[in-house]
């Protein structure tokens, strides 16, 4: 199946969970992450039972501290 | 009001955009725009904002210039080492533009003291370091009903989000609560460039300049997410629902102001 990962569409295996998905991609801290599928927030204690579907799009948004 | 000659002349750029006019630049004089934290990104957004005439600027910061600080901070010079960031950045300020009032805030920002200074200002920026202010100016900003632009850098990345009351997710919307201390890492473990406080304290000019003109579309609702190494801008959608969240949500559950210890950039405050 075809999903968008941060606008790319990607060829991934069926029954790919956000879990392994974070994996894949190599998340940086991933227990942070906030994570979007279809513009609706994942819950953080939700990304193993999370399946995505063929035309999914998730992102990935990140903390970012710095500033001074 | 009327524009003096030296006005006319010093914003005539401005003047001749239609969506400024005499008007719009009347707007801006009158504005007052609250920055915390005069550092890599309230550097441009101060020195932006003063240049634009945007009448009252109040700046925060607890600390002294360090020489570290001038690889980004561009509103300080080499011989401001040791004196407040704050002086520093009046000083340039009132120097691009003797219209703008400056009112310095030399302390740190606390559950104590944000919601009183914060109040007579019509726009807020998110000019920090660390996450425990990130947080604090959210939640203050959504309990006084305070638009305000978040922003952060770090190494070759940076992203912001504009919040307005009413029309779209706050911070606390994507971002539940502070990391723990040293789980992300900061801009001084990390490294950043220089330039990217001048790419996203631009931006964040920008959004409080369209807040105060009336003007375009503001990124509520969205996250601009920045990659200077693959030159490319995202402009992530958000969530729109924010029922749940624990600040801005219908039921918040976050009703105080929070102290969260501080993890910062350069080990000493803001
Ligand atoms: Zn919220």
């Amino acid at each position: 199946m075809i999903i968008t990962v941060a606008g790319v569409k990607k060829e991934v295996s069926d029954g790919l969970t956000v879990s392994q998905l974070i994996i894949d991609e190599n998340v940086e801290t991933p227990q942070y992450v906030t994570v979007t599928v279809n513009d609706d927030f994942v819950k953080s204690g939700q990304f193993e039972e999370t399946v995505l579907k063929d035309g999914d799009s998730v992102e990935f948004l990140y903390f970012m501290g710095g500033g001074q | 009001m009327a524009f003096t000659n030296e006005q006319i002349e010093r914003y005539s750029r401005h003047i001749i955009l239609k969506e400024v006019g005499a008007k719009g630049q009347k707007k801006l004089l009158n504005a007052k725009v609250m920055i915390i934290g005069a550092g890599g990104l309230g550097a441009p957004v101060a020195m932006y904002l003063a240049a634009a005439g945007v009448g009252t600027i109040g700046i925060a910061d607890a600390d002294e210039v360090d020489l570290s600080n001038l690889q980004r901070q561009i509103i300080h010079q080499t011989k401001d080492v040791g004196i407040p960031k704050v002086e520093s950045a009046r000083e340039t300020m009132e120097a691009m533009n003797p219209d703008v009032k400056v009112v310095t805030y030399h302390e740190f920002i606390t559950s104590e003291n944000i919601l009183d200074i914060i109040k007579d200002y019509d726009f807020v920026i998110d000019a920090t370091d660390n996450f425990p202010a990130k947080f604090l100016i959210n939640d203050a900003c959504v309990m006084a009903k305070k638009p305000f632009s978040h922003a952060g850098i770090i190494r070759f990345q940076g992203q912001l989000m504009t919040y307005v009351p009413g029309e779209g997710p706050c911070y606390r919307c994507v971002f539940k609560e502070p990391p723990p201390k040293d789980a992300v890492p900061t801009c001084k473990q990390a490294g950043v460039i220089g330039a990217m406080g001048g790419v996203i304290g631009s931006l964040q000019a920008m959004e409080a300049i369209k807040y105060i003109l009336g003007v375009g579309d503001l990124l509520t609702g969205y996250l601009l997410t920045y990659d200077a190494l693959k030159m490319q801008f995202r402009k992530v959608k958000l969530p729109s629902d924010t029922h749940s969240c624990a600040v801005c949500g219908d039921h918040p559950t976050i009703t105080e102001l929070i102290d969260y210890e501080q993890a910062e950039c350069d080990g000493t405050g803001l």
